[in-house]
């Protein structure tokens, strides 16, 4: 039985306060519940002070670049659907800079999860807007505040039909341990986006914030259904509601593929008898 | 009228262009013929010229045909097939002294000794004309009537089953009325050629050869010319069980391919110069991270979306030079349709073996060029097998274990060597954009760094150790060499013949690859000329600019072009 040891225990870029830590014992939490070994596991990472959270765990990786890790994911586990792979990054590699393949990994539907940590601000180049930062939201590259409004990415993945749509707070580390553990299993794109402070350059959506505002969703929350779903999408101000807010179980993508069942594509041997085939087309 | 220079009407060839709007299927009627004459054993070169529409304009296939062996399109019309009036229009002050031209008489009222007005009305139903058109060449040409029916039927009854029929009967139409006037053409010289020859044009060959390397994933985002790479892969994907995927984008297309290449899948992707300025910060990422990736970039004449459907060599530094920072590439410039099935699978080994971003450069000239192919003999190729080379050579495992070849054995995700699935935590694969230290994570140490970037660029020297060298073709020690590289090949050889058949010293070397370059296996070859010309489809002579610096030799004669046009022997000869 794997144990959370496994899973490493590193020292951290991070500044002290910072939700990655939280959100990293969460991850540690799930992979374990899972029991998921760390060679199992395929992390994608892309750039950003949340990208650095797999360099931190016993994993494999590939720390790509900024904005796209979800076209490095889509090509491992197409080619690889053993791996259960595992997209971590934050709100403007996700949101902003990569924001066409989140909507075409909604669109495709792969069997993959994607966590991103979402603290409305970029922290790694010091504190300019994200695409989740509030309007009004003043920093030294926007001292007049943000003009526009923000991007909420739990309402576009329920409108886009999104197969797994969940919220948490690096604050409730069980809750958000268990989503994870959710949005791994799932069949099919699995959507975390986790709510976390940044001590460093977020004054405004701090611990205290939202820890005021996240409310987990009850049981009488009926996360199949897609009306509701959007009306909860919606809800962000003085009540956020955090948990499983959206799935359904759309065919995932990887099931376009029948040979993909017998494993790694690394291994299966090319068919030369085919080629021979393949050029008898072209006489 | 153009008069063709005489060396060149000495390869007796024949040159026959279907020419029209868009969207009245004038390719279909001109791959019915290539086919054709390629099973009846006629050696051809295609040219296709077309423009960004997909209905209106004017396009134009031009087929050149020999019983002797060509390797060149060539300026001058022998037969044109107009499909509409304003294909006459424009070509024929390109009709060739003897050539004809067959247009519906409806078109073209007009009586001109050289047009052949033909009563399409009369002969079949204005939606079968195409047919009737393809039955008048057929009997100009003097191809058996049974063998062209032949691949019009199978054509029509893979795409247009109902329609097989009409289409047949209104080939005979066409091939029965002119059949009495036959003599007001040269009919084709017998072929010389075995049967059992392909019919492929520079793409569909780079398709073939990246499955017979071994391929298992390409990815896409649609643009011309590099399209049809695609197109040829998704029909053959279920049966060779790869995947292929069309991406978002380009930028997509390649971190795809080096998601599946991470996890041991050898990948490719296609693209051209606009889609190729997307994923160059991917092709730094190959090279940081030691992903192999075979890149094909089908050139187009830019800058920025320039000409769309036509061809040039323009983009040779922009790929040379494309991502940031220094790491190790191979790029190679396939000549003809069977180099780039060859240099395709070489592409794929290079990028295999030295864990780095590989090129294959082809221009829309060569993309769309059908040419009569020897069939590949696949018993001396043998398919990579990325399992058989991963192995462990550190407990555990590194990934960039420095070595001195500059090559670290690679595992991947969840396997141990030679994919046997991974049962432990010493067998993790960790890949960084960032400097890393040998385990993969993130380092400033700035020693590590150094180490770093000489290990990756020590794999140069090992690729250097395999550069294909270029192909000397014609008399030694020549009065004038011309070097080219890529696709304009064919044109140079073609030119330098006919040079040589007036008795005048000419040879060609022809680069397959272009980087990198060993001065040792050319510069020999370029002091030991009188003069040297570059000739090359772009505008500043890059590949002149790359040997110089390179070598420190100075060709200082070139011949260039770049009107979105393929270079062609009389182009260079009127020139020379």
């Amino acid at each position: 039985m794997v144990n959370i040891a496994e899973y490493g225990d590193y020292e951290t870029a991070w500044c002290p306060g910072c939700g990655n830590h939280s959100i990293l014992s969460s991850l540690k939490k799930a992979l374990v519940s899972l029991g998921l070994e760390p060679y199992q596991v395929l992390f994608v990472s892309g750039i950003g002070q949340a990208a650095k959270t797999p360099h931190y765990l016993n994993c494999n990786l590939f720390n790509g670049l900024h904005g796209r890790s979800l076209p490095v994911a889509t090509g491992a586990k197409l080619c690889n659907p053993e791996l259960t792979v595992i997209v971590e990054s934050g709100d403007g590699c996700n949101y902003g800079e990569g924001a066409n393949h989140f909507f075409s990994a909604i669109r495709r539907n792969l069997n993959i999860t994607m966590i991103v940590h979402n603290n409305q601000v970029y922290a790694l180049t010091k504190g300019q807007a994200s695409p989740t930062s509030e309007q009004g939201f003043v920093t030294k590259n926007q001292p007049e505040g943000v003009f526009s409004p923000p991007f909420n990415p739990i309402e576009i993945a329920v409108a886009m039909n999104a197969s797994f749509v969940a919220r948490g707070f690096s604050g409730k580390t069980d809750h958000l341990a268990t989503l994870i553990q959710s949005a791994v299993t799932h069949r099919g794109f699995s959507l975390v986006d986790v709510l976390q402070p940044c001590v460093s350059f977020n004054k405004v959506n701090t611990f205290g914030w939202y820890n005021q505002r996240c409310y987990i969703l009850g049981n009488g929350y009926d996360s199949t259904d897609r009306e509701q779903a959007l009306r909860k999408a919606a809800e962000w101000g003085e009540q956020i509601p955090i948990g499983i807010i959206y799935q359904n179980l759309r065919p995932i993508y990887d099931e376009r593929f029948p040979f993909l069942s017998k494993g790694p594509l690394a291994k299966s041997p090319v068919r030369f008898d085919r080629v021979s085939e393949l050029l008898d087309h072209y006489l | 009228m153009v008069n063709r220079p005489e060396e060149i009407m000495e390869n007796l060839s024949t040159t026959v262009v279907i020419a029209g709007e868009a969207g009245q299927g004038l390719v279909t009627l001109s791959q019915i013929l290539t086919k054709t004459l390629v099973r009846a054993g006629y050696y051809i070169v295609v040219t296709q010229s077309y423009q960004s529409r997909i209905r209106g304009g004017h396009n134009s296939y031009a087929l050149r045909i020999s019983n002797r062996e060509i390797v060149a399109p060539t300026d001058a019309i022998d037969l044109l097939i107009a499909l509409d009036r304003n294909s006459i229009n424009l070509h024929l002050p390109e009709l060739s002294d003897h050539g004809i031209v067959v247009v519906d008489d409806k078109v073209y009222s007009e009586i001109h000794p050289q047009v052949i007005r033909a009563p399409m009305a009369d002969l079949a139903d204005d939606k079968f004309s195409n047919s009737v058109a393809l039955g008048i060449v057929a009997s100009l040409l003097g191809l058996e009537k049974g063998m062209i029916t032949k691949t019009l039927r199978e054509f029509f009854d893979k795409h247009a089953h109902n329609t097989s029929d009409h289409n047949a009967e209104s080939l005979w139409a066409g091939y029965n009325w002119i059949s009495n006037d036959s003599a007001k053409f040269p009919r084709l010289p017998p072929p010389t050629l075995p049967g059992g020859r392909l019919t492929l044009n520079g793409n569909e060959a780079i398709a073939l050869g990246s499955i017979a390397a071994g391929m298992k994933f390409f990815s896409f985002y649609p643009m011309t010319p590099a399209t049809s790479i695609g197109t040829a892969l998704a029909e053959h994907a279920a049966k060779m069980e790869i995947v292929v995927e069309q991406a978002e984008d380009e930028i997509s297309a390649i971190n795809m391919a080096v998601g599946a290449s991470f996890t041991g899948a050898p990948s490719m992707v296609a693209t051209s110069g606009g889609g190729f300025a997307l994923m160059t910060e991917t092709v730094s990422l190959a090279g940081m991270t030691e992903t192999p990736v075979v890149i094909v970039v089908a050139q187009r004449p830019g800058p920025s979306t320039g000409l769309p459907t036509r061809t040039e060599q323009g983009d040779l530094e922009f790929v040379l030079h494309s991502g940031h920072g220094e790491f190790p590439r191979a790029i190679f410039a396939p000549g003809d349709v069977e180099q780039a099935f060859h240099l395709t699978i070489k592409a794929f080994r290079i990028a295999q073996k030295y864990n780095t971003p590989v090129f294959v450069m082809t221009d829309q000239f060569l993309a769309d060029s059908y040419r009569s192919t020897r069939p590949f003999d696949l018993r001396e190729l043998a398919p990579l097998n990325p399992c058989a080379d991963s192995s462990i050579a550190a407990n555990p495992h590194l990934t960039y274990l420095v070595t001195d070849s500059g090559i670290s054995p690679r595992i991947f995700p969840g396997m141990t060597s030679h994919c046997v699935k991974a049962s432990s935590s010493s067998e993790l694969v960790i890949a960084d954009s960032d400097e890393h230290t040998e385990n993969g994570h993130l380092t400033e140490d700035l020693s590590v760094r150094i180490s770093m970037v000489e290990k990756r660029l020590r794999k140069l020297d090992g690729i250097k150790s395999e550069i294909i060298g270029p192909e000397f073709i014609g008399l030694s020690e020549p009065d004038t060499l011309f070097v080219t590289w890529g696709s304009s090949r064919g044109s140079v050889i073609e030119a330098a013949d006919a040079l040589v058949a007036k008795g005048r010293r000419f040879a060609t070397l022809n680069f397959l690859q272009i980087w990198p370059l060993d001065p040792k296996n050319f510069v020999s070859i370029l002091e030991a000329a009188k003069n040297v010309v570059a000739v090359e489809g772009n505008a500043t002579g890059q590949f002149a600019r790359l040997i110089r610096r390179e070598t420190g030799f100075h060709i200082k004669k070139t011949i260039l072009r770049f009107d979105g046009l393929p270079i062609t022997p009389e182009y260079i000869l009127d020139r020379i």
